[in-house]
Order: structure tokens, then sequence, then C-alpha cells
């Protein structure tokens, strides 16, 4: 294979005026296919192999998942039907996006999706990466508690009937929020020569990272309730949340470490003799470039992390999953627990295939280094 | 924000006075200065910010810890692990070691740690086995197969593992009922109330089997060290084959009664073998298929990070394909690829928590019935965080061996 690729990529020796005619570009990808479908005795077995498992797996997936497929209707046709019941989908889908959250309302908690959704898709784009995004967040996310919650002339709704992606969302982006300044102080702190802080944050990280999520989880439901006064009431949501928030945070800190250690000590030296402070160095000169270097890897976290909040139902949240799991219980579809997986998977990879897409985009447009590659 | 402090640099050298070799006194002075000089660097430029901050921290701890401490007096709670010796009261659905209600705490605890252990192993096994071959598969100059399994590691990586999970635990009970058994091998039944394999059926007291697997392991170690001046293959070779032999030896010499006992349909159930829990095996199969995507992408990375040269080179020498790969690929990717694997095997161990979702008792499970029952949350999270850390200790510290015998001769930073 990779004789093949350099005879063909080498651009030849031979001055242009005595090389022979180059067959076509279409004509040379045609033979390196047929060379990797049938070029040698293994790759023509793979190949004939390949074609079983078409006629084997990927047929009747598709069979059942779009020809004999039931898109609208409802319980009855899906029974009679041989493929999958998409349509129950269609008819739950308000219970899989919204959880429990009450039927009249639900509109607000669209309204707090689509908010979050276009903060996110806003913070993608590097062009806007100034300070009014942080405040647009800020208020962003006011709207979304107030659009949840209640007040304002809107009617109250209770924490624990919030659901669905609504939910799996918020606790993802709060979660997120929250870590970011803790991450860059446990980050800092990590890289101080200063003993006590040093310490206080690697056993913080330490101890975070080497601990399942379900255990942080666990931890903050179980055991925060009980470290406050008497009276004093957390609801589930919020454990939720700082159980999030610690974990993303640790996992955070430690990327951002590597980041502030590629920043090459010159940096530091060019803005002392510039004249900045110690704060003005590390806030305008070494931050901005830490971050950079790891914004790839900063986004392979998020998106651990999103996958990661679909474990919020083992505390009993109604989270995206959790709501796609229930709605299959419903007696009036018969347990269309197949239908309600798949669409969920769909969701989900869709999401994160384009957030890793674009992590790549970002990793070659944004990265302090990227003259340097290749 | 005053600019005549002198800007210490992150990451430089603390200041040392040279070391004075002339003497016990220079030598002592020297130190001493080293040692303020440590002093110094630890208290930092700022030691009553540092000295708020700690402060802060313990402050906020202590009076959590408190209120804890008060609360559970509240409740009737007196924090301590001599409840560990109380019976348990709940049942466990799968065991390797004999286990009821009536048994204490401290047996239901272990029970799940076992558990965790034996889906973490069987797990990584099966994960480094499937992610081996999908790595090398992802790398075929065919481009049917190396696009099938690019597909597959990418559904595998975006989707969440519990949605995963869902789905395995669902395919394992869609299984066929045990009169209709799938029989992949002969002896293994694969049917909608777990996996039957065959078990070995032995008389030993577990204590005996453990210290005779001691012996053996302890013979084998001590050759492989004794010989360490001799090629690989015959060190290995001998070591093991030393130490097997012998605990076999002395399994035989103790005369225990063991035999195979084969799974079989009678009725409507499958009596006899070793039964893998439904719920064990959706779990096995979730994880391994999970971290199985991540292995393929170590894999194919560390073998791409061999130099083009390498190869070119080594079949100039002419050797064939499979001692190229064998002989001077492999032993440089490998490098790459084990620290990693490493971490991956780590992460599986913790992923395998979420089996509190489908209910396989392990650690976790435990703990977290233990927790809501005798309300022994504080000491079940701390046996939690205990035994996780000490898995991530031991792992970075075998990690750290590795790194430091393979690392090149004379490499100073990677």
């Amino acid at each position: 294979m990779t004789a093949v690729a350099a005879a063909v990529d080498t651009p030849s020796a031979l001055p242009p005026h005595v090389r022979a005619v180059p067959p076509s570009p279409v004509h040379q990808r045609l033979r390196r296919l047929w060379g990797g479908l049938f070029g040698t005795p293994l790759n023509s077995l793979i190949t004939l192999v390949y074609i079983g498992f078409i006629a084997v797996v990927v047929w009747p997936f598709l069979d059942w998942a779009l020809v004999k497929a039931v898109w609208v209707g409802n319980g009855d046709a899906c029974r009679q039907a041989q493929g999958a019941c998409w349509a129950f989908v269609a008819d739950k889908i308000r219970f899989i996006l919204f959880g429990l959250y009450p039927g009249p309302e639900q509109a607000r908690s669209a309204a707090a999706l689509l908010v979050m959704a276009v903060l996110i898709i806003a913070t993608g784009l590097p062009a806007l990466w100034r300070w009014p995004l942080l405040v647009a967040w800020g208020a962003g996310m006011a709207a979304v508690l107030i659009l949840l919650g209640g007040g304002f002339g809107l009617t109250p709704v209770a924490t624990d009937v919030w659901g669905g992606m609504t939910l799996s969302l918020l606790v993802f982006v709060a979660g997120v929020l929250m870590a970011a300044p803790l991450a860059v102080g446990l980050a800092l702190a990590r890289r101080s020569k200063m003993g006590g802080l040093r310490l206080l944050s690697v056993l913080g990280i330490e101890i975070t990272r080497g601990i399942p999520f379900i255990a942080v989880l666990y931890a903050a439901t179980l055991l925060f309730p009980l470290m406050l006064p008497a009276g004093a009431a957390v609801d589930k949501l919020l454990r939720a949340q700082i159980a999030v928030s610690i974990f993303v945070a640790a996992f955070l800190a430690e990327t951002l470490r590597a980041g502030l250690q590629a920043v090459p000590r010159g940096q530091y030296e060019a803005a002392y003799a510039l004249g900045l402070s110690r704060w003005q160095t590390l806030r305008r000169i070494i931050l901005p470039q830490a971050i950079r270097t790891v914004i790839p890897g900063i986004v392979n976290i998020l998106l651990n992390v999103f996958q990661d909040t679909s474990l919020v139902l083992v505390i009993g949240l109604f989270d995206f999953l959790n709501a796609a799991r229930v709605a299959a219980n419903d007696s009036d579809w018969m347990g269309r627990h197949d239908e309600a997986y798949a669409f969920a998977a769909l969701v989900y990879f869709t999401l994160c295939f384009c957030g890793s897409r674009y992590s790549l985009w970002l990793e070659r447009h944004v990265s302090p280094h990227r003259h340097d590659h290749r | 924000m005053t600019r005549s402090v002198p800007p210490v640099l992150p990451g430089s050298p603390p200041a040392r006075k040279p070391p004075i070799l002339s003497g016990i006194g220079g030598a002592l002075r020297s130190g001493i200065a080293v040692g303020a000089g440590r002093i110094r660097d630890w208290w930092g430029e700022y030691p009553g910010t540092q000295l708020l901050a700690v402060g802060a921290v313990l402050a906020v701890a202590v009076w959590l810890g408190t209120t804890l401490s008060g609360n559970l007096a509240r409740l009737g709670l007196t924090p301590g692990f001599e409840f560990l010796s109380r019976s348990a009261g709940f049942e466990i659905g799968e065991s390797w070691i004999p286990y009821s209600a009536a048994d204490s705490y401290g047996r239901a605890l272990a029970v799940g740690f076992l558990n965790t252990v034996q889906v973490a192993l069987l797990s990584c096994a099966l994960a480094t086995v499937l992610g081996l071959t999908l790595g090398v598969a992802r790398l075929s100059s065919n481009p049917l197969l190396s696009r099938t399994v690019q597909v597959y590691i990418e559904v595998i990586r975006n989707t969440p593992l519990l949605l995963q999970l869902f789905f395995w635990s669902l395919t394992v009970h869609a299984l066929p009922s045990p009169r209709q058994a799938l029989a992949p091998l002969p002896g293994v039944f694969l049917t909608n109330r777990g996996l039957f394999t065959p078990g070995i059926t032995a008389t030993v007291a577990p204590l005996s089997g453990g210290v005779l697997l001691l012996i053996g392991l302890g013979t084998a170690g001590g050759l492989w060290w004794l010989l360490r001046r001799r090629g690989r293959p015959f060190r290995l070779g001998v070591s093991l084959g030393a130490g097997g032999g012998l605990t076999a030896l002395l399994w035989a010499a103790a005369g225990p009664a063991w035999g195979l006992d084969l799974p079989r349909l009678s009725g409507f159930n499958i009596t006899g073998g070793r039964t893998l829990s439904p719920e064990f095996v959706a779990l096995w199969i979730g994880l391994a298929v999970n971290t199985s995507a991540s292995v393929a992408e170590l894999v194919r990375a560390g073998i791409q990070s061999v130099p083009r040269g390498q190869w070119e080179a080594a079949r100039a020498l002419g050797l064939p394909e499979r001692r190229v790969m064998r002989l001077v690929v492999l032993p440089q990717a490998l490098r790459v690829i084990i620290p990693a694997l490493t971490s991956s095997y780590v992460s599986l161990t913790k992923h395998s928590s979420i089996a509190v979702a489908i209910g396989y008792p392990d650690l976790v499970n435990v703990l977290n019935t233990t927790a809501n029952q005798g309300g022994h949350v504080l000491e079940a999270i701390s046996i939690m965080i205990c035994v996780y850390l000490t898995l991530s200790l031991i792992t970075s510290a075998l990690m750290n061996l590795y790194n430091h015998r393979v690392a090149l001769r004379g490499e100073t930073h990677r």
C-alpha cells in the first residue's frame, strides 16, 4: 500500500516535456480502488466477506429501519408491521425532548433549549470570542433559568419535573460554566510553586479523576445534604449540577495544565521585561496561549462530558436518554425500546459527531502552532 | 500590583548556592541554604494570599465536617467501620464466594469487589482482542474494510456508554430461551437467562488454592529474576513452565477431586456449569465494545507513529513482512501503545460502575445499597474513593515503571 502511494504521490524528477502523458486522475483513482478491493488474494477475500456482511447485517437493518417501517399511524398499525415504528417516536417526541415538564408550558422548555443551542453555536465561532460573549452567556443562562423555573409572570415549575433534552443540555452547559473558573484556578495552583496551594489542587484533581463519575454523583446526592445545617435543603438537580462541575473541573484543569506547560518561558520573560505585572502577564499573555493550545483537547472533554450527563439517570433525573427509555414503557405502544434507543443514538451521534468534526476544524484554524505542523 | 517585585519565573529551578565541597561545615551550610530556598519557594511570593486561600479551604472543610458529624449524631449514627461486621440483610444476585443476606456487610462488599474485578478483567481482555483486530483492520489497504471500521469507531465514540449498555441489555434479553439456546461452542450456551459455560468443580479450599497460586507465582518470578541474563523467549518459557509445573504438581499431590462440569438442558432451564447472568453479559460486551474503539485508535496511532524509514530499512535488510511487523514495527509501536492502553483499562474499570444502571451487583452498586439501607453514607463513599484511588495509583506506578524501562537510552524528553 505504502509503496503504491509513494509512487503515485511523488512528482517525477523528469522535466515536463519528456514526461509521458499521465493517466487521467479518474483513471488513477479507479485503478487504486481496484487494487484495494481485489489487488491481493487477501483483499479479494475481505471484499467477498464484506458483501456477505451487507447481505446478513446491513440489509436486514435497513429493511427494518426504512423499508418496512411505519412512519405514521398508531400502536395497532405498528403491531401489524414488521419494521420499525417511527410513528412512536413522532408521537412521543414532546416527552422525549421535555420529559415530565407540564404540557401547556412546554413552549418555555423549548425556548430554553433554543437559547442554549444558539449560545453553544455562537461560542463555536472563533470570530465571536470577545468579552460580549460572556455577557451573552450570563444573560442567556438567566433567561433559561427564568423560562424553566418561572417567575416574572410565568407559572413556577419545580425542578423535579424538568427533563428531556433541555435537562441534558442544562446539566452540561451549567456544569461546564461552573467548572471553567474552578479549572483555571486549579490548573494555576497546580503549576504554582506555593506548596500549600499546589498540594490542595493536586489532591482535589487526583481524587476526582481517580474515582468513577457515578461515585461523584452519589457523593453529591447522598453526602452533600448531610453536610448542610439542619433545615437547609438543596434540590436534586443542583446536587447533580455540583457533581458534574467538580468532575469536569478536574479534567479541564489537567488539560489546561498541559497548555500552561506548553507556553515557552520566554513568553513570561518578555512580558515581565515589558513591565506587565504578574496578573497582567497571566491574563493577557499566558492564559490565551495556553487555552489556544489545548482547545481540541477541551472540545473532546466537553463531548465526553455531554455523553456522560446521561449518567444522571442513576440518581433519578429525567434526562434525554432516560426520557426516551421511559417513553417506550407506554402501554399504547407496547415496549418500543428499539426505536427509542435508535432515536436517542441518532441524536447523540449527530451532535457528538458534528462536535468532533468541529474540533478537527478548529484544530486546523485556531491552533497557534498551525504553521509548524506538517 | 507593584512592578518592583522581581518576577520569579514559574518552572525555573530555585536559586541555589553552589555546593561547597570543602569540609562538612560548608556542606551543612549549603544544605541549609538549599533547604531555606525550598521553604521560601514553598511559601511563595505572597505567603499571605496563600495562607488565606488554604485557610479558607480548610475552614470550609472543617465547617462541612462539623455539620456532617452534628447531623449524623442527630440521626443517631456513629461514623465508623464496625458496621462492616454486622449482618447486611440484602441478597446479591451473583457472587463468586458463598453469600446470603445473613452475611456481614464486609462480605457483601467483598462480593461486590470480586464482581467488579471479574467484569473489569474479562472486559479488558475482550476489548484488547477486539481493539487489536480492529486497529489492524483500520490500516487495511481494502477501503471497504478500513471504512467500515472507521464507521464502527465513530458510532461507538459518539454515543453514550449508557445507551450502548441499554442496547446490549436489550439484545441479551432478546436471545432465545434455554430450550432453543444458541451454542456457539460445545458446552457453551447463549440464552436470555445468561451465558452458560463449563465450570471446574474442585474440592480444594480457596485458601490452599491461593497458597498454591502464590507458590507458583513466586517460583516463576524468582526464576525470571535469576535468568535475567538469558534471552527473552527462553527466560519466559522456563520461568512460566517451572512455576506452572510446580503448581500443578502440588495440586495433584494434594489430591483434589476435580472435574469438568458441563451445562445441560433439563426441563425449561439449563443446569450445571458456570452461569453468567444476562446483566453480566450485557455489561461485559458493552464495556468491551466501548473500549475496543479507543484501543483500535491507539493501535492505529501506535503503528503509524513508527517512521516509514523503519519499515523500509527492515525490508531492505530482507526481512519478510511478518517479521518486519513483529521485530521492528511492533516493539516501537508498543512503546506508544502500552501506556495509553493502561489508562484505557483504568477508565474501563471506572466505567464498570455503570453496572448500577442495569442492576449488576458491582462494588458501587453494593456500596450504594449499603449507604441507602443502613445510613452508612460517609463510610460507603470513603471505601469507594479508597478502592478506586488505590487502583489508579497502582496502575500509574506500574505505568511509570514500564515507561522507565522502555524509554530510549539517552532520551531526555518525550
